[in-house]
Order: C-alpha cells, then sequence, then structure tokens
C-alpha cells in the first residue's frame, strides 16, 4: 500500500498550494451546502409557521404584506379594519377562531401586539403545540400586563415583575415613549415561531394608548381566522376579495408564503450559481497546482518508474492526490457550512423569529462533498496524463 | 543470470537517419560474478544498463534475466520483472528528495516482492545508517546519500545489480568505501554485480573488466 505514502508525500512537498487550494473548495462546498440547507429550511419552517392559521383578514391591499404583518410580525399593516368587521367574521358559520390583533407600538424595536388571552389558550402555533408559560401567568382583562415571547425576554433580560414603557411606532424613537406604564405579567416558553419576538399587550391597551387616535379606538390591524373547513376559504375571499372592495382576505396563508419564495427563487439560484462557479475554479486551481508541479516531479516519477512503479501506478497517484485535496477541502467545507448556518440563522430568527435547524440532514450534505471529490479528481486527471507520458530513460540521465 | 543476445537499440537523428547506439552480439555474466566494464561518456553504456533494467525496449535481440527474456516482455512486465530481480545504483543517486532514508529504501522493494520495514532497516544498519532512518537526503552528506542508494538497490534481494558510474559524484575517499560497500553487499545477498565506469582507480578493484567498446560493436564517437 505505497500510494498513501506517495501521496502523502507529494502534498506535503507542495503543501502551500495544496493548503489554499483546499481552502478554496471549502469555501465552495460550505457555500453550497449552506444556500441549499438555508433555502430548503427557511421555506420549510416559513411555511410551517403559517399553517398556525388559515387565513388573515385586514384592510385592503397586498395579501403577501397582510400575512407578513400579521403572523411574522414584519412589514407595517396595510391599514386598520373596524371591530364590527372583527366581529362579522368571528360569528360567520365557516370560521372556527378569530382572534384580533393591533400592532403601532415598540419598546426598543421589539414588536408590541395587542391581542386577546385567547390567543394563547385556544390555538395550537404548530400542529399538537399549545402556547405555555415558562414563567409567570397571562395578562389579566385590560390590565398595564404583558406576556412576552422569550427571544425579547432572553435578550432584554426581563422577568416577571420588570417595567417598561411602550414607544409608538414600529421604528424605535426614544422622542414617542408613551406614558403608560406596562408589567411583565409571563414569559411565553420558546415557540420557535415570530410569536417569541413580540411583546403582547392586552388588546384595548394599543387601542386606548394616550396619543393614538381616538377615533380608531376599537381597530384591529389584522384578525388571525382558522377555518372550520377548507371550503370555507374560497367561499370568504370570493365574499372579500371579489364581490367587497374594503378589505382583503389572505387565503391559503401558506400559499402566500410559498408564493413569496417561488418569486424568490431567482436569488437562490444565483447564489447557488456563484457557489458552483467557485467550486469550477477551485477545481481548476486543483489542475493547474499540480500541472504547474509536474516539470518539477518530472525526476521524482522518472526515478519511481526506474524502481518499478507502473505507469498505471503512477497515473493514479496523481489523480487520487487531486481527490485528496478534494477530500480535505469538503472536511474543511463542514467547518465553513456550520460557521455560516449559524450566522445565517442566527439573523434569521433575530429579523423573523423563525428558527431553522442547525441539526436536520439534507441530502446536499453527502452530494456536495461527493460532487467536490469527483470534480477534483477530474481535475487531476490532465496533470496524471502528463505524468504518464513522462520517458523515464531521457528523464533520468542524458543519453550515452 | 545475465544472457544478452544479438542485442541492438538504434536512436532517430535530429537531421534525419538513426545511429546504433547499441550493437551486442552475445554477453552473459553467470551467478554471483562481479564484472566491470570500462567505457568512456558518450559510448552507449548507460543506453546498454536501461536496456538490461528494461526502462528501454531494445529494436531486436534477447536479454535473460534468471532465465526470463526482459526484451520480449511489455512495458508493464518489464517493470514488474525490474522490481523483482534488478537493483539499479545511479551515478547522481537519484533519490527521492521529499521521502525519507528508510521511505527510499522501502521504495525500492514496494514495486516488487513486497514492503519489509524490518529488512529495510537492517540493510540500512549494514550500510552504516542505522541512525539516520528519519533524516531527508538534503541532511546527508554525498558519502551517505550513495549508501542510501546502495541500501535502496539491494534492499528486495534482487539477483543482478547494475551500477552506472556509481562513484562518479564523490571524493577519492567516499569512492573506496562505496565501491568496497557495493562489492561486499552484492557477495553478501549472493546478487550479481555488472558496474560501469571509465575511472581506472575503481575498474582496478576488479579481477573481471572489459571493455565496453569490445563487447559493442558499434562506431565509436570521436
Amino acid at each position: 500500500m505505497i500510494l498513501p505514502l506517495l501521496i502523502y508525500r507529494s502534498l506535503r512537498q507542495h503543501a502551500l498550494s495544496t493548503a489554499v487550494t483546499a481552502a478554496s473548495l471549502a469555501l465552495a462546498s460550505g457555500l453550497l451546502m449552506t444556500v441549499w440547507v438555508v433555502k430548503t429550511q427557511a421555506q420549510r419552517a416559513f411555511t410551517e409557521t403559517s399553517t398556525a392559521f388559515d387565513a388573515v383578514l385586514g384592510a385592503r391591499g397586498s395579501k403577501l404584506q397582510l400575512v407578513l404583518n400579521a403572523i411574522f410580525h414584519l412589514e407595517a399593516s396595510p391599514g386598520n379594519l373596524a371591530w364590527a368587521d372583527y366581529e362579522q367574521i368571528k360569528h360567520h358559520p365557516a370560521v372556527k377562531t378569530a382572534i384580533p390583533i393591533a400592532a403601532g407600538d415598540n419598546f426598543y424595536g421589539w414588536r408590541i401586539v395587542g391581542t386577546l388571552p385567547e390567543l394563547f389558550t385556544s390555538v395550537e402555533y404548530a400542529p399538537g403545540k399549545h402556547y405555555t408559560l415558562s414563567a409567570g401567568q397571562l395578562f389579566q382583562g385590560e390590565a398595564k400586563e404583558a406576556v412576552v415571547g422569550s427571544f425579547v425576554a432572553e435578550k432584554l433580560g426581563w422577568k416577571v415583575g420588570a417595567e417598561f414603557k411602550p414607544y409608538h411606532g414600529l421604528a424605535f424613537n426614544p422622542a414617542n415613549q408613551h406614558d403608560e406604564r406596562y408589567t411583565v405579567a409571563g414569559i411565553l416558553a420558546p415557540t420557535n415561531t415570530p410569536a417569541d419576538r413580540v411583546i403582547w399587550i392586552p388588546l384595548h391597551g394599543v387601542q386606548t394608548m394616550a396619543g393614538h387616535d381616538p377615533r380608531t379606538a376599537t381597530d384591529v390591524s389584522a384578525v388571525l381566522i382558522q377555518l372550520r373547513a377548507a371550503t370555507a376559504g374560497m367561499m370568504l375571499d370570493q365574499m372579500y376579495n371579489r364581490q367587497g372592495n374594503r378589505l382583503t382576505f389572505a387565503y391559503p396563508a401558506s400559499a402566500i408564503i410559498t408564493d413569496l419564495f417561488a418569486k424568490i427563487g431567482w436569488f437562490d439560484r444565483i447564489l447557488g450559481l456563484v457557489a458552483y462557479l467557485v467550486a469550477l475554479v477551485a477545481a481548476g486551481s486543483i489542475l493547474a497546482s499540480i500541472y504547474a508541479s509536474m516539470n518539477a516531479r518530472r525526476r521524482d516519477i522518472a526515478i519511481l518508474r526506474a524502481l518499478g512503479a507502473h505507469r498505471r501506478l503512477v497515473f493514479g497517484s496523481v489523480v487520487a492526490e487531486a481527490a485528496t485535496i478534494g477530500a480535505v477541502g469538503s472536511l474543511l467545507g463542514f467547518a465553513v457550512y456550520f460557521i455560516l448556518i449559524a450566522v445565517v440563522a442566527k439573523l434569521i430568527r433575530v429579523q423573523t423569529g423563525v428558527v431553522l435547524s442547525l441539526r436536520s440532514w439534507h441530502e446536499v450534505l453527502w452530494m456536495c462533498p461527493l460532487g467536490m471529490i469527483a470534480l477534483s479528481a477530474l481535475g487531476g486527471v490532465v496533470p496524471a496524463m502528463k505524468a504518464y507520458r513522462i520517458p523515464v530513460a531521457e528523464t533520468l540521465v542524458p543519453i550515452s | 543470470m545475465l544472457a544478452i543476445r544479438a542485442l541492438c537499440k538504434s536512436y532517430p537523428n535530429p537531421g534525419g537517419g538513426v545511429s546504433k547506439i547499441v550493437n551486442i552480439a552475445e554477453f552473459s555474466l553467470g551467478a554471483g560474478d562481479q564484472v566491470a566494464l570500462r567505457g568512456e561518456s558518450g559510448s552507449g553504456k548507460t543506453t546498454f544498463l536501461h536496456l538490461i533494467a528494461g526502462i528501454l525496449a531494445p529494436d531486436t535481440g534477447s536479454i535473460a534475466i534468471d532465465g526470463v527474456d526482459m526484451a520480449s516482455l511489455p512495458e508493464a512486465g518489464r517493470d514488474r520483472l525490474r522490481a523483482a530481480k534488478l537493483g539499479y545504483i545511479f551515478q547522481t543517486f537519484n533519490l527521492l528528495q521529499g521521502f525519507t532514508v528508510l521511505e527510499n529504501v522501502v521504495l525500492g522493494m514496494a514495486f516488487g516482492p513486497g514492503i519489509d520495514r524490518a529488512h529495510a532497516k537492517a540493510t540500512l544498519e549494514r550500510v552504516g545508517l542505522g541512525q539516520r532512518l528519519r533524516h531527508y537526503p538534503r541532511q546527508l552528506s554525498t558519502g551517505q546519500q550513495q549508501r542510501v542508494a546502495v541500501a535502496r538497490a539491494l534492499a528486495h534481494r534482487p539477483k543482478l545489480v547494475l551500477a552506472d558510474e556509481p562513484t562518479g559524484n564523490l571524493d577519492r575517499r567516499n569512492s573506496t568505501e562505496a565501491l568496497n560497500l557495493i562489492r561486499e553487499t552484492c557477495r553478501e545477498h549472493g546478487a550479481s554485480l555488472l558496474l560501469v565506469s571509465h575511472d581506472e582507480a575503481v575498474l582496478s578493484a576488479f579481477s573481471n573488466v572489459r571493455a565496453f567498446s569490445e563487447i559493442n560493436q558499434v562506431p565509436q564517437p570521436k
């Protein structure tokens, strides 16, 4: 088993070029794996998050904006809807649950959303999963109390009993502090949903906050809806979106999110293309560096041939050397992948509350390393052919 | 051990035509024999050794080594026979600079009968390099490098050792030591030795010396 020795010594003799090439392969491999995993997981996580509710009712406007605002607590609300509109849909026979929400305030950028306690007591935020409290209790009636999402509580260092004064608007502006003082009554257990990033207060609190327009004191930003049957959604869609012109019924909420990913699919493809190009460049650098070293290695190869090594062994050792660089790069690629995905997952969680699973399996995690090794081996073929053709006698000594 | 018949090798000339470099009607070497060939530079003696070793293929003729005709084998067969039966000591040593002393010797046996690290170490001990196993060739003196080359040529217990000007790069003292080492180790291993040189000091150590020009029937360069 002389092949491992030949490969090891060759890689060591050309340590710098080996390291640089392996590093570029690691970057390509890590990028490719990250792009694929994040794309797949983000789409699944976002879609699953939106399945807690079948639809969202809001002011006339973009369905995507409505869903992003009401479920993911991103974007601004397209407008308000009257309490009567909430009452109407709440009592519609097709509707199982209707939870109103009102947004418009923040605390140091963390959204404050007003709602009813029923959100936490009668809704499954994921199949079979109910909201629970890790500390304290739900806010009572119209008391100036808050239930805080786990991520917010962690970042602000809040415990039950902490007090705060909200700021007006969705963006933090220290000049816009309200006079009302709220007390943290409870902290939600982690749900890995956008709810973890929100400070929840009684609906009445947002509606009647000093400084808010008293004419809209009973308005809400949106209504989160669970239907008794899927077919009911089509009927309500017809009623609000096609026959009416005041409100928007965003249904089905999960499909709207899926559409969003389809629309930005081009961005994924560009990222993927960049990663593939980096991989090709890295394989090309393997070809170039080993090929360039062939002149310096002519004598060594001729000596090995003079000792009895077959041409096939020489060819195979060069290809195996290239594949080994690919293997090293792929292994290092996992380090790049774990770093990148940890950073990306943190960013996504901070911005949207959606949590990506860092330990879930994806087939790209074995396809990418194998592909890199194969590509690297391919990059070694041309220099291997040059090594194959080295004339032994001419290379060792001049003809005498 | 070695029997050569009607061996010919020519090379094309840059300006056209061919030049015959080797034309040997008959040459033989018995088991355990030690023969020196006297030949000047450019006389074709390295080509002759390369033909025996199977590094080059002859145009015509036969080269029987231990009963097997090297000349009739395909390249892969010549590689196998060379690895199994022959040891080669080069003038410029031709050690692999990126490998340790022990690895250089191990590579001498890797393509033939198989690696025997213990025997490789013992051979290096025999040539006085037992404390240099992990050294690289660049860390050795010229004389020590030649001893590694000798160990590599003999470690796999070849039947025939070919030595092409093995002392050409050594000073007088190292040359004498190297020559004695080569002859003694070949004798100990029972290997035949065919050595080519133009150095009279080297040739004088052999009882069986032949002029290469006598056995190679080609016009000598002026």
